[in-house]
């Protein structure tokens, strides 16, 4: 077990804090760290894609989860995994695309783990079909405070604390995931445009349950009239009889490309409203007005970014922020008045992209609710950020909507209880299964979770 | 903790009656700030910057601090770390001094000497240690553009500032990579009840102007903050005048 004193940040790169970063490689190591912690505590980490602060702990312990990363047993014919914790998303493709299986749910990139993606609750673009992560945990392995490592079954009120509660409740060490039976691993993919905000919506609603996945780009540069404008990409797994014969061969192969990865110093500033602009224009351009059951790999229509690591880094040493937020269906109004206020303050975000999502799920902090998800990048050094965003929080919270706590790193503390109205449970269950406060994240500082 | 901005939740303040301290409290509660500490001499004058503040919407305490009674730092000091996190430090305390008076009376010469230099070391190196521990916050220190190069008009005060920048930046190096972030910040001449009475210099600014500097300083990380920002362009070229040259120069 090796233990290191480093600066952390999240996929963000804002905000450093100094912590003792241990990697345990057996559950005895972990749960010695969770005893030792000493007086400020410690925050179990999975790969570092939290953009804010919720895997950091200033002053107290990190626990690199990355370490325990065996696959334990795979239920080929009933389609479950049961793995360590610290194991990849990517890892479990590699493994389990070959036996007709893939994960429940991906975010953007694979390179999450899986007890990351419990812990944020992650959600992909299945939502508004299948929920979030954890709705596909059939149980998991937490060792919690007291040093003891408990078995927790789903619907359980720990369960439910923990999918979500961003590493608060525990340490997950193992989990027993449902996947998902596909033929090939190639994604069948319908591409359209929509000229505005309200004709994206109108599409989003109108066919969206015709599709396993869902997701629209778009473009928060373009103003007036094409404010709002988009390109909408959605499609399922290709079944295996729509695939040309050469394919049909290996239809189940993974190999994901990979560019070199950013470099490690850029200047700040690369990506400005001129560049983006740029982008933006040119992405919405090459983009099919519509295209039907085009094939594409699952690493280009899932996690394109992936194909080049670090990078996060263009946003230069200043990083960068991301905002994702929630309103309900019934608030587009807000929404609407939301994108017009990004747009004119000409924010320059290139990854900005919008979902629906569906039913709302079990874990009290989990954020997705019913209705429309919007998630841009902003770099942070822009003038005046933190007060736009805190307007836009203004909107979000008289809404009744949220913010997603694994994006977060500047919320307003103030707001968060009427954004998610059971943390007076998870504080209380908290209260009770870690009275001395063993764990502890920068983001539960910040925010007092 | 700080957020993605570098704006601090809580703030503490050694001098809690300085000018630019509370131009910069004020700023910081606007935004994300809700726990203030004023650290200083227990006077009307303090628990009124407190009531002000307090009026912001924050929670305000006061502390009775002596710059210039080093041994007392540590228990002072501990207790505030000791209620909870410190996100940023604002050494803020200094005195002028009046150069032609203490230039005839020693005792007043070494008064402004230890007020400026003798208590922000310890008192630095006090906040540095629990900073430390903490593993994070950014200690801002007011430096002076004086201490750049004292200049026949004020090097007392020059003097006992061109000891604590050093010092200063010596501590930032030292803490480097322990997740603590020190800050210089060497304003020009601030319109301030400090320098009420005194002819204004080129390039003269106010508390609110260092206030926005130490908010951007924060979001950037910066080391070392000049106010305005031109002074370091002007400090650059006089540094290097010769001293014939700059003996010459007009007060």
């Amino acid at each position: 077990m090796s233990a290191d004193t480093v600066s952390v940040t999240g996929w963000g790169r804002t905000a450093p804090t100094v912590a003792r970063l241990i990697r345990p490689r057996t559950y005895e190591e972990a749960a010695a760290a969770v005893r030792g912690c000493g007086a400020r505590g410690g925050i179990p980490r999975g790969l570092g894609r939290a953009y804010g602060d919720a895997a950091q702990n200033a002053g107290g312990t990190v626990l690199d989860m990355t370490g325990l990363d065996r696959i334990h047993a795979i239920d080929a014919s009933g389609g479950t995994v049961l793995c360590d914790a610290g194991v990849s998303l990517h890892r479990l493709m590699e493994v389990l695309l070959p036996l007709g299986w893939f994960v429940p749910v991906t975010p953007g990139t694979r390179q999450v783990t899986v007890g990351g993606a419990i812990g944020a609750d992650i959600h992909g673009k299945n939502h508004h079909v299948s929920g979030a992560f954890s709705r596909h945990v059939l149980s998991l392995e937490l060792l919690t405070a007291d040093g003891e490592i408990r078995t927790v079954g789903r619907g359980t009120p720990l369960f439910d604390a923990t999918a979500g509660g961003m590493g608060l409740t525990g340490v997950i060490l193992t989990a027993t995931v449902q996947l998902q039976a596909v033929q090939t691993s190639l994604m069948s993919v319908d591409t359209e445009r929509a000229a505005d905000l309200d004709d994206l919506m109108a599409r989003l609603t109108a066919t969206d349950h015709l599709y396993r996945y869902s997701v629209a780009w778009i473009d928060l540069l373009a103003r007036g009239a094409a404010t709002g404008r988009a390109v909408l990409t959605r499609g399922d797994h290709a079944p295996l009889d729509t695939l040309p014969a050469r394919v049909r061969r290996a239809p189940l192969s993974f190999r994901p490309s990979r560019l070199p990865p950013a470099p490690a110093f850029l200047p700040e500033g690369l990506l400005s409203r001129t560049t983006v602009g740029l982008f933006n224009e040119l992405w919405y351009r090459k983009a099919p007005r519509a295209r039907t059951g085009e094939l594409q790999k699952i690493s280009a229509f899932f996690h394109p970014l992936d194909g080049v690591p670090h990078w996060n880094r263009v946003y230069g040493r200043g990083g960068f922020v991301q905002y994702q937020f929630v309103v309900g269906y019934g608030q587009e109004d807000a929404l609407r008045r939301i994108v017009r206020r990004i747009s004119a303050r000409r924010c320059p975000s290139f990854l900005a992209v919008l979902k629906r999502f569906g039913d709302a799920d079990p874990g009290w902090l989990s954020f997705p609710v019913p209705g429309w998800t919007l998630a841009l990048d902003i770099p942070a050094g822009l003038p005046g950020l933190g007060a736009f965003l805190d307007e836009l929080d203004g909107e979000v919270a008289a809404a009744g909507g949220r913010v997603y706590l694994a994006k977060d790193a500047r919320l307003r503390p103030e707001l968060l209880t009427s954004m998610y109205p059971r943390l007076d449970e998870f504080r209380a269950l908290r209260a009770e299964l870690d009275p001395r406060g063993v764990f502890v994240s920068d983001l539960s500082r910040r925010l007092t979770l | 903790m700080k957020d993605a901005f570098g704006l601090p939740q809580s703030l503490l303040v050694l001098g809690g009656t300085s000018e630019i301290a509370l131009a910069t409290a004020r700023r910081l509660i606007a935004r994300r700030t809700r726990t203030v500490w004023l650290a200083g001499r227990p006077t009307p004058a303090l628990d009124g910057a407190a009531a002000e503040l307090r009026a912001l919407g924050a929670e305000v305490h006061t502390v009775p601090f002596d710059a210039l009674d080093p041994g007392s730092h540590e228990t002072v000091l501990g207790k505030v770390f000791a209620e909870g996190d410190i996100d940023m430090v604002l050494l803020a305390f200094a005195i002028l001094g009046d150069q032609a008076h203490d230039e005839r009376e020693p005792a007043a010469a070494v008064r402004v000497a230890q007020t400026n230099y003798t208590g922000a070391v310890s008192s630095a190196l006090v906040a540095a240690r629990a900073l430390q521990t903490q593993g994070h916050g950014s200690l801002v220190v007011l430096s002076s553009v004086a201490g750049e190069r004292a200049r026949r008009a004020n090097f007392i005060y020059g003097s006992s500032k061109a000891g604590l920048d050093a010092f200063a930046q010596g501590l930032g190096d030292a803490l480097h990579g322990t997740g603590v972030h020190v800050m210089v910040v060497r304003p020009g001449f601030v319109r301030s009840k400090m320098t009420a009475g005194l002819a204004e210099a080129p390039l003269a600014t106010t508390p609110e102007a260092v206030a926005t500097a130490i908010e951007l300083g924060l979001r950037r990380r910066s080391e070392t903050v000049w106010v305005p920002g031109a002074l370091r362009l002007v400090m650059s070229a006089l540094r290097h005048a010769p001293r014939a040259v700059f003996r010459r120069l007009p007060a």
